[in-house]
This record gives C-alpha cells, structure tokens and sequence, in this order.
C-alpha cells in the first residue's frame, strides 16, 4: 500500500484506532457488562413471568443495545480532541469525512459487535422466543451502525463542551425514534410468525443512506464545534 | 453581497438598524395579534355553529391548529435563518434562529396540550402513539436538544453555529409531521384546511381559523423581536451602539 493515499491514510487510521481501544481492552467490556445488568433488572422490576417477558423482550434488548451505545458515543472523539490529533486529521490531505467514517467504523468493532454477540444471550434470558433470535441480530447488525453513524453527527456537534452527556441523549434520542420503531417491528413481527422483511428494508435504507450523508455531517460538524 | 438584495434587507443585517427597526415593529406587532386573536376567539367561541359530531367541545380547534401551524412555521423560519447564518455568517441570521427555538417549543407544546385536553372527549384518551402525535413530540424534543446545545456552549456564536446545524438535521421532521395523516393510518383526522383547492370546512369557522392564524404570526414577529433586541444588547455590550442606548435611557431617566 503506497503511503500517503487516502486508502493508506484510513487503514493507518482504523489499525490505529483499534490498537488503541485493544489497549484498554477493559473498556470493551463496559457496555456489555451495561446491557447486561440493565436487562437483567427488568425480570426483578417486572416479575419472571415468561410470557411477560416474551412479549417485552425484543424491545428491551434493542433499547438497552441504543442506550449503551448513547453511552460509549462520548469515546468517539473525545481522546483524539484532547491529546490533539483530531486538528491533525482535520489538516490532512485527505478528506475529513473519509477519515471520520474509519473512525465511526472502529468504534463500531470495537463497541458495537460485542454488544451483538451478546444480544441473543440477553434476549434468551428475555424468554424470546428462539425463531425471533435470528431477527434480532440481523436487526442489530443494520441498526447499530446506523446508530453509531447518526450519534457520530451529534457527538461531533458537542465535541468541544464538556458536560455532553444528558444533552447527547436529548438531541439523538428523537432522531433514533424511527430506528426503534422499525427495528422493534421486525423483531414482534418474526415473534408472530409474520414476515419481517419490511421494516428490516427499511433499516437497509436507512443505512445506506446514514452510510453517504453521515460521515460528511460529521466532518461538518467537527468544523464547527472545533472552530475556536 | 449579490446585487439583487434590496439594501434595506442588506441593512436590516446591522444590529443597530434591526434594533431600531424591531423597537418601532414590535408594539404594533403586539397589538394587531391582540385585536386579531379577540377577533378569532369571539368568531370561534360566539359565531361558529357547534359542530354535528363533536357539539361544542370542538372549539378548542381555535387555539390547537394555529398552535400546530406555528409549531411548523417557526421551524421553518428557524431553519432557513440557520442555514444563512451557517453559510453566509451573518450574526442577526444566527440570533433570529437561536430566539426563535424557544418560541416554536411553547407553541408545540400548547399544541401537545390541547390536542391531549381535546383527545379525551373525543378519542377517550389522553394520549395515543400514532404518527402524527408521536412526530410533534419528537419535534418539540428536538427543539428542546436546539435550545440545550446553544446553551451548552460558553461561545455564543460557536453554539450558535452548532445549534444551527442540528437545526438542519432535525429539519427532516418537519414534512413527517405534515404528511405523516397521510403516509400513515392515524387515529388524528387528516387535513381539511388546504392551500391549494377548496377546504372541507364551513366558512363561519374557517374565518376564526385562518384570523388567529395571522394572529399567531403576529405574535411570533411581536415576541421574537423582543427576544432578539435582548440577545442583541446581551451580545454586543460593549459597542458603541449599545453604550449610546444604555446613555440616552440614563438621560431620560435622570
């Protein structure tokens, strides 16, 4: 790979990045452990009946999913803006929004996926039902990316204040309301044994379209909140 | 600046000139709101005929659907002053847009309210999750992230421009709300008052409907000048300007 390319520059970028999170790998753990105790508090809130639990369970495990990821969104650009780095990247030759998508996309491996991985557990300890698992991770796969890339926006437009973190949840919770609905949607529908393939199209649309416009929102945005 | 701009719109940029401009509108703006929102109200409460279906409980039409049409408007007000202010840098752009935030969040608000106060009567409920109910609370949530991200930073103009763009990406809402009675089936009735083509309504309510919506407006103009004179005085205390105010209001107080 010639160096100095956009290609080198976002592959240095992503092996930098994960190296970094691989560093701290204990922070990994931190949202897993998150959705993990926050699913468990609704049996203890809302007693173990399974069938209960069966018809609540696909939507606690996709909001516990969205508010873990709320949570760790403020790593995005925090530890790059504070040691400097992020000016770095907004000098380089190569565009900013490129740049900002390899960063979305390690913080998606390195947040993300465990938080899938661990999903099917969480939802069987939900009672749901096992045809509705398949649904909820295909669901996830599609939703959390596009979550990482809208909060990415967000997280890029208070980048430089620093209490962030109620206000992140107020400006991305409303714009994640059509994420949940559909996202909440397939997984009831494959619970009732009807088809699901609508709302998961309309995920599929939905992050392709977040995939082009997300990364130059951001880059915008860093431009404006780090323009001191 | 480009040469179709008439200057008069060129000089109401300056913070002095749309100071004194404001100050000159703003009574008037008050009192024709208030004349024209008596005026709606009688006609709405006294005039129109009490609806087949709904009796007399549907008189609260008045106040709820100008409330929602504001909720829209300034948005889109709020929303073309940002995308000045994001791309041309004028400040009066970007002070427009910030005071403007709290407005439309009143008016969705009462919105909120008086379809909730309306809903039980009529729906038997508080509160349903249907399209149109569930986007204008995410509207007015939105405008509540607006007004907390603009608070949140300590560079008046910095938050402003960081405002101003969630304002764009929340902006998309804005036609969800409008077409969400017909993209989806909502329990809320779809649009009878069109802009193009007849309205399905009788003229003896239409008449208060659309003069407390001119009333709204009024409202609107007289309170955003309001607020954008404090913002202005606020944010360029220390200019010359502001300075021979502040001196002249000392001279006639003394």
């Amino acid at each position: 790979m010639t160096p100095g390319t956009t290609t080198a520059a976002c592959a240095a970028l992503l092996r930098r990045d994960l190296l970094l999170a691989w560093r701290r790998r204990g922070d990994i753990a931190m949202p897993v452990l998150y959705a993990v105790i926050v699913t468990t508090l609704f049996p203890f809130a809302l007693g173990p009946e399974p069938a209960l639990l069966a018809r609540i369970a696909g939507g606690v495990v996709f909001v516990t999913v969205v508010l873990a990821i709320l949570l760790s969104l403020d790593n995005l650009f925090r530890g790059d803006i504070e040691d400097g780095s992020m000016e770095l990247l907004m000098l380089a030759p190569q565009p900013l929004a490129l740049l900002v998508g390899t960063k979305i996309l390690a913080h998606w491996i390195t947040s993300s996926v465990p938080l899938i991985v661990v999903a099917p557990v969480l939802a069987s300890m939900l009672k749901l039902p096992v045809p509705a698992v398949p649904v909820l991770v295909v669901v996830l796969l599609l939703s959390t990316p596009l979550l990482c890339l809208l909060g990415a926006v967000l997280v890029a437009l208070t980048a430089g204040s620093r209490r962030s973190g109620m206000l992140l949840a107020l400006m991305l919770l409303p714009l994640c309301v059509p994420v949940v609905i559909f996202a909440a949607g397939a997984v009831a529908a494959a619970q009732e044994g009807l088809p699901w393939i609508a709302p998961v199209a309309w995920l599929g649309a939905g992050l392709v379209l977040t995939l082009v416009l997300a990364p130059l929102a951001s880059a915008a945005a860093l431009r404006i909140a780090m323009d001191t | 600046m480009a040469n179709w701009v008439p200057l008069w719109l060129h000089r109401l940029g300056s913070p002095p000139v749309f100071y004194r401009f404001a100050g000159i509108v703003r009574p008037w703006a008050l009192g024709l709101a208030l004349v024209l929102g008596a005026a709606a109200l009688y006609g709405g409460l006294f005039i129109a005929p009490a609806d087949y279906q709904q009796g007399d409980a549907y008189r609260i039409i008045f106040i709820h659907v100008p409330s929602a049409w504001m909720s829209l408007f300034i948005y889109g007000v709020m929303a073309v002053a940002a995308f000045i202010g994001l791309v041309w840098r004028i400040k009066l752009a970007e002070t427009v847009a910030m005071e403007s935030a709290p407005i439309g969040a009143a008016f969705t608000l009462i919105t909120l309210v008086t379809g909730s106060l309306w809903g039980k009567p009529m729906w038997g409920t508080w509160w349903t999750w249907d399209a149109r109910l569930t986007s204008e609370l995410v509207l007015l949530f939105i405008y509540f992230g607006i007004v907390g991200l603009y608070h949140s930073f300590e560079d008046r103009r910095q938050g402003a421009r960081a405002a101003a763009f969630l304002v764009l990406v929340g902006a998309v809402n804005v036609p969800i709300v409008h077409f969400s009675v017909n993209w989806w089936n909502t329990l809320h009735q779809g649009s009878t008052v069109r802009l193009l083509g007849p309205s399905h309504i009788v003229a003896s309510m239409l008449w208060p409907l659309l003069t407390m919506m001119a009333a709204t407006k009024c409202y609107y103009i007289a309170s955003l000048f309001g607020r954008v004179r404090a913002d202005l005085i606020a944010s360029e205390g220390g200019k010359a300007w502001v300075r021979d105010i502040a001196l002249a209001d000392d001279r006639e107080a003394a």
